[in-house]
């Protein structure tokens, strides 16, 4: 579904991702785990058009999406929750999640992506009409999730979703990740810092050190690795 | 609101006449100023720089309705208000285009550059319309009198006396400002506008194209800056290419003092700034100074408030 090759971007005379490649099939899992600095969020910025690739290419779904301006890259199904979250904090939980529909005019097909995200995330719902910079950070994550998904995305990518986030609400969020890859078949690429949920739930794993991959495994196999287990896993 | 209505009246009628009036006066010029000033704030919202060729779009305005009044007049009955209507949505619609214009052509290359470069790149765009209007070829440096666009009369109350284009300022200046909270609050690309404004890269991510948006935004400001210029041609009756210039400069200082960035600060800014101008130049002993005393005020309340009347203070990331 998504195939990255040689994929190289830098920031001015920083070299952030040195010639990276990888791949994801249609209904997974695939993970993407490093140390801070490393790349992973560079790389889902090159995806969805925030950054610049210098070199290489985005194949997604058979045509090159590298160098497109980012909304035209969401057009194609494609849906990236940023760093940091990047919810409109001025904007009310509904004007949030009507924005990541902005480019759905069917009412109907809008009403409909909402309600599934209610039912996924129900604190959102009795939150609807708050501004969205006064929810918790944990609330946030479900809204940028939630915002993602109005737009109907075929391809997920999750940047850092247990950041900042109660250790309890980690588990929930996590688990919402599951049930978008599983009820809705949204493929899901997952950026991690928390090494050990991201190789629970996924089915292949990606390691990134300073911006190359220098592992690539079943997440499986990639929990007993002896480097990984060190480095990621705390022992 | 209704309580503060209340008081407002309560003031009003303990007022000597002579101060009704120059409340009157104050806040139609004040209403002008607040059109100018939401023009300036909603492009600081989304590109935050300020656009110094903005107070000359004011003045194209005010252009675009002398040269429009006589073809309309062709067509509907002169000096009514059908025309005056006709002439105001055109010039607002003229200035659109030329608003979107500018930031196409001037702003839209220097999108990632430092702000310091656009800002300079303003300047230079509003002297270059200025001096490029002051040719001969274009409209001359020489004032022009503006025609009347709607029946002059004048309304006693009392022994207070409006004239009907102060009502059609302060009626017109209030229509806009609905028109424009229904646009920014409830329609969907006034949200977009306002997510643009907070973050333009998680707006990229919706889907929202920003560059379009951007350009809805100087559309929208420069269509009220029209409206002030055809308001303001109606009040004072000469219209030149440098009377943006003045009008302009306060105008962005009414945005500043309302709290930059911020829609109804602006308005706020623009009616507070109209009014202590006015009433300042109403005292004989120190209405020489009211520009000084106008300005005292505002270098004041930024003293006190920083950010602005209604600015919420947002520390600068680094």
């Amino acid at each position: 579904m998504l195939e990255i090759k040689d994929l190289k971007v830098s920031y001015g005379a920083i070299n952030a991702l040195h010639g990276i490649s990888l791949s994801v099939q249609k209904g997974e899992i695939v993970t993407l785990i490093g140390a801070n600095g490393a790349g992973k969020s560079t790389t889902l910025r090159a995806i969805s058009g925030l950054v610049k690739a210098q070199s290489g290419s985005i194949v997604y779904e058979g045509r090159s999406i590298a160098g497109l301006p980012a909304h035209e890259i969401v057009q194609r199904g494609l849906s990236h929750v940023p760093e940091g979250r990047m919810i409109f904090a001025n904007l009310t939980v509904l004007e949030n999640l009507k924005m990541g529909a902005y480019l759905q005019t069917d009412q109907a097909v809008i009403a409909c992506e909402m309600d599934y995200i209610f039912s996924i995330f129900p604190r959102l719902q009795e939150r609807v009409q708050q501004v969205a910079g006064t929810l918790s950070g944990g609330e946030q994550q479900m809204l940028a999730i939630g915002r993602a998904l109005m737009s109907r995305p075929k391809f997920l990518m999750l940047d850092e979703p247990s950041l900042g986030i109660a250790p309890l609400l980690v588990k929930t969020i996590f688990e919402k990740i599951v049930e978008i890859n599983r009820q809705q078949g949204i493929t899901i690429l997952l950026v991690e810092q928390n090494a050990n949920r991201a190789l629970e739930i996924s089915q292949r794993g990606y390691v990134l050190e300073t911006g190359q991959i220098i592992l690539q495994d079943d997440s499986a196999a990639l929990k007993k690795n002896p480097q990984v287990k060190s480095a990621y896993l705390g022992g | 609101m209704f309580c503060i209505l209340f008081w407002i009246s309560v003031i009003c009628h303990l007022l000597p006449e002579q101060a009704k009036q120059q409340l009157i006066n104050g806040l139609a010029l004040g209403a002008i100023y607040a059109l100018i000033a939401l023009g300036y704030t909603m492009v600081y919202g989304v590109l935050r720089f300020i656009n110094f060729a903005h107070g000359d779009v004011f003045m194209l305005g005010a252009f675009a309705g002398y040269f429009l009044s006589p073809l309309v007049s062709r067509l509907l009955p002169a000096k009514s208000y059908l025309s005056g209507a006709v002439v105001l949505v055109l010039a607002m619609l003229i200035c659109a285009a030329l608003g979107m214009l500018i930031e196409f052509l001037a702003y839209r290359p220097l999108r990632n550059r430092p702000k310091l470069i656009v800002l300079i790149t303003a300047i230079g765009v509003s002297l270059f319309i200025e001096y490029t209007c002051q040719h001969k070829a274009v409209f001359g440096a020489a004032p022009r009198s503006f025609p009347d666009l709607i029946p002059a009369s004048n309304l006693h109350f009392g022994s207070l006396v409006v004239s009907s284009s102060q009502v059609i300022v302060l009626v017109t200046t209030l229509l806009l400002l609905v028109a424009l909270t229904f646009i920014v609050q409830k329609t969907k690309i006034g949200t977009a506008m306002r997510a643009v404004s907070f973050n333009e890269k998680a707006a990229a991510l919706m889907g929202i194209n920003v560059n379009f948006i951007i350009s809805f935004t100087f559309g929208l400001g420069s269509a009220l800056a029209a409206a002030g210029g055809i308001l303001y041609a109606m009040s004072y009756a000469s219209i030149d290419p440098l009377m943006g210039v003045q009008t302009g400069l306060k105008a962005f200082v009414a945005a500043v003092l309302g709290g930059i960035g911020n829609l109804p600060g602006a308005a706020l800014g623009g009616v507070f700034l109209g009014l202590v101008e006015t009433i300042a130049g109403g005292i004989p002993e120190i209405s020489p100074y009211r520009d000084a005393i106008a300005f005292a005020i505002l270098i004041l309340i930024l003293l006190i408030r920083p950010a602005g009347l209604l600015g919420k203070m947002q520390p600068e990331k680094v």
